[in-house]
């Protein structure tokens, strides 16, 4: 029984025995996951931002560095932007050296991730391939696999036939509109469970002291002197000595009321489910050049994605003949498909910037940091990002492995040019 | 599918056009005379208002010329379009034009 006033339970630990006692009272007697506690005058460290990166970061905050006086402050529920809306694809083989850096660090933080929360993500490694389709492709897929292999990340070249022996429904003959030449393979890539990652995250950061404040949306910022002092919010004003700015899509917005410029633009990026089939699809199968990227869900469904809207939005849905593409194009790599029904579409709205990698840094207001410009590819990186992160915020200063991906290299000109090498990066 | 209004051609199916981002960014008159801060600013950094936004489109698949559109990036609802040159239109219903940009700040290290 929780007394009124009293802390609520601390967390209770999932293992086999406490599945098979919660069974006798039929699942009925679990404990709430994390508290719903009402905001503290002032915290350490504000994040702003309930999805799978802040909340990343308020439980490495904690766990790494100690500082457990931290809110996360979401404006709806957790986990109800872009992480519950991707299509789940986890992968480290990026091209450039600080990508395949960073990417691979948050690949093997989720390879550990489900026995570190005590949380099952379903994390499913049943590998990525990235198809080619023209000798370019071939050229760019092989010097991607020989980059990622000095790069100690995972990485095979497939011809055709081992292409068709992975994944036994690709159309691979030389006829087909878009001809597969031959496909990279990451076996250690594959798909996690989205609201899971977002739920075990929170759940871990709450045990370890962290106030996850849902219905809660950040309006303006208390800046005194160049430095940030706290947050103005929809539940009152919150005092704050750092505060770190995790919103993705929205991240021009809150930094326009912090008063800088960040070079973002937000555009809409839809996915969507088939009717829940027989296990057809082993891997998961993406193609830059026709855009598709598909994989199956445990339930059965197809899971797809489609391509970004040009113009700028924040409506959370796009335009049909976006999916219309991507439908022939799913059609014509996996003739199987044709009579597939689809069942349901939505969209997501993400933050790209200029060379398609994310922003992890400091800001022209003190102490305040912003962690933004993931685009089409964060989910892989959400215990990574929230790594790098948190040790930004706690230092001060990047970690080495996010060192490169800071504002002012669109004032020193050091890109880090992934849309040149990855062309679409999900 | 967005209807766009082509101030040449008329009302045609988004399909036709491109996009092409924030309008009214003019390049320097002399690049040489800017910093590297200046020049990253007019290169990378742009408006990404939600609400009523100023941007480019050109009507790719039909007459191919460039011109400007007032529209709403949180309904798609687009309030003008109006040709390159043109008086910029107002927001409906709004007391004064859209805010222009703020004085462009760029990141410390
Ligand atoms: C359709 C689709 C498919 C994708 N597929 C993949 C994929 O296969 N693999 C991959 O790696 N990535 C993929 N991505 C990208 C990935 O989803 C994102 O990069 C990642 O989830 C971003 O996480 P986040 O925590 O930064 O953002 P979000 O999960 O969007 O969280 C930001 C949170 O900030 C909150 N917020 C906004 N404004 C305020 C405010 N003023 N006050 C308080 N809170 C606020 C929002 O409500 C939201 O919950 C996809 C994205 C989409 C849309
Ligand atoms: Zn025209």
């Amino acid at each position: 029984m929780v007394l009124l006033g009293e802390p609520e339970k601390a967390m209770k630990r999932f293992s086999a025995l406490s599945l098979a006692r919660n069974a006798f009272t039929h699942h009925e007697n679990w404990p709430r996951q994390w508290r719903s506690p009402e905001p503290k005058p002032d915290y350490d460290v504000i994040v702003v931002g309930g999805g799978g990166h802040g909340l990343a970061t308020a439980f490495y905050l904690a766990k790494e560095h100690g500082i457990t006086n931290v809110a996360v402050l979401e404006k709806g529920w957790i986990g109800g932007g872009n992480t519950g809306r991707n299509t789940t694809i986890v992968r480290s083989n990026y091209l450039f050296d600080e990508s395949a850096h960073l990417y691979e660090k948050s690949l093997q933080l989720f390879e550990q991730l489900s026995q570190e929360l005590n949380y099952n993500i379903m994390m499913s490694q049943r590998g990525v391939m990235n198809l080619a389709h023209n000798l370019h492709d071939v050229r760019e897929s092989k010097r991607r696999v020989y980059a990622n292999k000095l790069n100690g990340v995972d990485a095979d070249w497939l011809e055709p036939e081992e292409v068709k022996a992975f994944c036994p429904i690709i159309d691979i003959s030389p006829k087909a509109r878009y001809p597969v030449m031959g496909a990279t393979l990451q076996r250690r890539a594959g798909v996690a469970r989205h609201d899971a990652v977002a739920w075990g995250l929170a759940r871990a950061a709450d045990d370890r002291g962290v106030d996850i404040i849902q219905n809660c949306e950040v309006t303006g910022f208390r800046i005194e002197n160049g430095a940030v002092t706290g947050v103005e919010t929809t539940k009152g004003t919150i005092g704050a000595r750092k505060v770190g700015i995790v919103v993705a899509g929205h991240t021009s917005v809150l930094c326009e009321m912090a008063g800088f410029r960040v070079p973002l633009t937000s555009h809409p990026l839809q996915a969507l489910v088939s009717e829940p089939i027989k296990p057809v699809h082993p891997c998961v199968v993406m193609s830059n050049a026709v855009h598709v990227y598909v994989s199956q869900s445990d339930k059965g469904e197809l899971v797809i994605g489609a391509g970004i809207d040009s113009y700028n939005s924040y409506a959370q849905r796009g335009s049909f003949h976006i999916i219309e593409g991507q439908m022939g194009a799913l059609k014509e790599l996996f003739p199987i498909f044709s009579r597939l029904r689809m069942m349901r579409s939505w969209g997501g709205i993400v933050d790209t910037a200029p060379d398609a990698s994310a922003i992890i840094s400091k800001t022209p207001v003190d102490n305040i940091f912003i962690n933004c410009g993931w685009g089409t590819g964060g989910f892989k990186a959400t215990p990574g990002s929230g790594w790098v992160f948190a040790y930004t915020i706690a230092k001060g200063e990047p970690h080495p492995l996010n060192a490169g991906f800071t504002l002012d290299r669109f004032t020193s000109g050091a890109l880090i040019d992934e849309h040149g090498a990855a062309g679409v990066a999900h | 599918m967005l209807l766009i209004r082509c101030p040449y051609c008329g009302l045609r199916p988004e399909v036709e056009f491109s996009y092409g981002g924030e309008a009214h960014i003019s390049r320097p008159e002399d690049p040489n005379a800017l910093n590297d801060e200046e020049w990253g600013d007019f290169l990378f950094m742009r408006a990404n208002q939600k609400g009523a936004f100023r941007e480019r489109w050109v009507h790719t698949h039909g007459c191919r010329r460039w011109f400007n559109v007032l529209r709403d990036t949180s309904s798609h609802e687009i309030h003008a379009t109006y040709e390159v040159g043109a008086p910029k239109p107002d927001v409906p219903g709004a007391a004064k034009p859209v805010r222009k940009p703020r004085a462009r700040k760029s990141a410390k290290p």
